[in-house]
């Protein structure tokens, strides 16, 4: 874990609230996926949600892009509630990326991407040189412009992930919600997925299970904890290692990087949880 | 280059049937319609009131298939749905064997089987859609089990019905029927039929940015701004209404709306804006094909229409799937 933020990362742009959640809870049929939960994110913000499996982190997102109803409580989007919008205002003002998403490999990229451009559109049209223009500009945020008439099929898993990401950046919401979006990468493209995002300047609340990327490239760390938010603070406040332990039930040690004096953690299994 | 095609066989096709014309004949006839000039009578009346309006039937109602297809494609996110998929023409065999059999809708005289055939098809359809409204909305599975099920109801219905006919006939005529014939083409009929296609089609080919992302996936579509439960409902109304104006004057055609969505996704991609009217140009020269082969192939009797296109339709099937490239837009 990373207690310092590297220096190409912009500061806070203000405090103004962009995003909140009041009160949240989703249910499952009878079970509870999420209960009790409050936080607001500041505009130009970087979340990072972490937890265990299961602990209601994509439900949280699904929450806050308004495309999961919920049980109670309710989901501000500048003050406003975020069910007052019509689907298509919604679109424009929160992207949504999955984790669990496959493109449909009948698809060109450009075209998959084109499909970030719906909310700004009306159904019958498209395909027009400003979309051209909009689905390349998304591309060559996430390196993969080279890739634009290429089917879908043909990318590596890494490359679909950030096809994704550009569907989502096509979208040109300023509230990026990404569901685990480092999942199937290297170590080099998790980084630099993870700069890119960082360099958009938007408010971007994104799931990852990598506590040092989440504290790297985040200004603040929600853990999600069986559905409840277990607490929410700056990576130093967050990630302490009674936090890690009760949401993790793993041993969490500070130490020291011998080389650029960043903190991170050193992680062990707890001999007295009993082994899944 | 299609819509050549479609014209081309369009003329060509009428020269094909019982009465076999030379399409110099048929040309001359049509010309002498389109000029008001008077031509040998009897050619007049084969070509102008028999090949033509059954011809015309066939683009029609080639395209119609071939775009509910597309839809139900999309709307159940199967590869293996064909327009029949939503009950609607097993509920259409029910009224058009309640007709054939019984004799009900009389008073409807020529259109009975028509009218009884839409009545059922019409019927499945709203009590499929209540089911699955009542089961908790119309996902794409809830969708294909619910239709599948309720159209093994309605088969049963149906035979049970031929069954207990008295009449030895009715078994042979709901046959010929449920395996589609567009011999009853006829002008008056044209209208209803083209006009449905073209105004369905219509609306499904400028919702197509929706339905491109429906295709993708429901969640990816609402995050997108897409309506998903009215788009659906929507949809599911549109196809059921088409599908139903279709079976009621021809039958139910197998194999047309379950291939050509995917010859046509080859061709062009996955994107509706073209997927829709490239199947719809493919099924109406197809159709037009298939009826000439119904026609001239135990001349002068007809088989019927599914006899050819499962003919046809299944090795062709099979080649589309042999193509590793293609993906049947499914991903795995």
């Amino acid at each position: 874990m990373t207690r310092t933020a590297p220096p190409d990362v912009p500061p806070i742009q203000d405090t103004v609230v962009h995003i909140a959640a009041a009160g949240l809870a989703c249910t499952a049929g009878k079970r509870v996926v999420l209960r009790d939960v409050d936080f607001a994110v500041r505009r130009g913000e970087m979340l990072a949600l972490v937890g265990a499996n299961g602990s209601g982190k994509s439900t949280l997102l699904r929450a806050l892009a308004g495309i999961r109803r919920p049980a109670a409580g309710e989901v501000l989007l500048d003050d406003a509630p975020l069910r007052r919008l019509s689907a298509r205002r919604r679109a424009r003002a929160v992207a949504l990326v999955g984790q669990e998403e496959a493109p449909p490999a009948d698809l060109i990229v450009g075209e998959m991407v084109a499909l970030g451009r719906t909310p700004h559109r009306p159904p019958w049209a498209g395909g027009d040189a400003a979309e051209r223009a909009a689905v390349l500009a998304a591309l060559d945020q996430v390196g993969l412009g080279y890739a634009v008439d290429h089917p879908v099929e043909q990318l590596s898993g890494g490359e679909r992930r950030r096809a994704l990401l550009a569907r989502g950046l096509a979208q040109q919401s300023p509230l990026l919600l990404l569901d685990e979006p480092t999942n199937h990468l290297d170590l080099r493209h998790q980084l630099g997925l993870l700069r890119t995002v960082r360099g958009l300047g938007n408010t971007v609340v994104v799931a990852i299970h990598d506590l040092d990327l989440a504290a790297t490239f985040c200004d603040r760390i929600a853990v999600l904890h069986n559905g409840t938010l277990l607490t929410i603070g700056t990576p130093e406040e967050a990630l302490t290692p009674a936090v890690i332990h009760d949401a993790f039930g793993v041993l969490a040690t500070p130490v020291t990087h011998p080389i650029t004096g960043r903190a991170h953690l050193l992680f062990s299994a707890d001999e007295t949880e009993p082994h899944p | 280059m299609l819509l050549v095609l479609l014209a081309a066989s369009a003329v060509v096709s009428a020269g094909f049937g019982a009465e076999p014309l030379p399409w110099s004949t048929v040309v001359d006839a049509l010309a002498n319609r389109l000029t008001g000039a008077t031509g040998d009578a009897m050619f007049d009346v084969i070509v102008w009131e028999i090949r033509v309006p059954r011809t015309l039937l066939a683009i029609v109602v080639g395209a119609g298939l071939a775009v509910a297809g597309t839809g139900i494609q999309t709307l159940v996110r199967n590869p293996l749905a064909d327009p029949y998929l939503l009950g609607v023409s097993a509920g259409a065999s029910v009224g058009a064997t309640a007709v054939i059999t019984f004799g009900v809708l009389t008073a409807a005289g020529l259109w009975a089987l028509s009218v009884g055939a839409l009545l059922g098809a019409l019927g499945a359809a709203l009590l499929v859609f209540g089911v699955a409204m009542a089961q908790g909305g119309l996902t794409p599975l809830r969708l294909v089990l619910i239709g599948t099920v309720l159209s093994a109801a309605f088969s049963a219905v149906a035979s049970f019905l031929v069954f207990r006919s008295a009449n030895p006939q009715a078994a042979q005529a709901v046959l010929f029927w449920l395996l589609g014939s567009l011999s009853g083409a006829a002008w008056n009929q044209l209208p209803l039929v083209a006009g449905a296609v073209v105004v369905i089609g219509g609306v499904l080919v400028s919702g197509s940015g929706w339905l491109d992302a429906l295709a993708t996936s429901p969640d990816t579509a609402a995050a997108l701004g897409v309506p998903v439960r009215a788009v659906r409902s929507g949809l599911f109304v549109l196809l059921a209404a088409l599908v139903g104006v279709l079976v009621a004057v021809a039958g139910s055609i197998g194999f047309v709306g379950l291939v050509l969505p995917h010859i046509s996704r080859m061709l062009v991609g996955a994107r509706h804006r073209a997927v829709l009217p490239v199947a719809a140009l493919a099924g109406a020269v197809f159709l037009v094909w298939v009826d000439v082969a119904a026609r001239i192939a135990v001349r002068p009797t007809e088989i019927p229409l599914s006899v050819v296109t499962g003919l046809i339709g299944a090795p062709v099937f099979l080649v589309l799937m042999a193509r590793r490239h293609y993906r049947f837009g499914a991903d795995r």
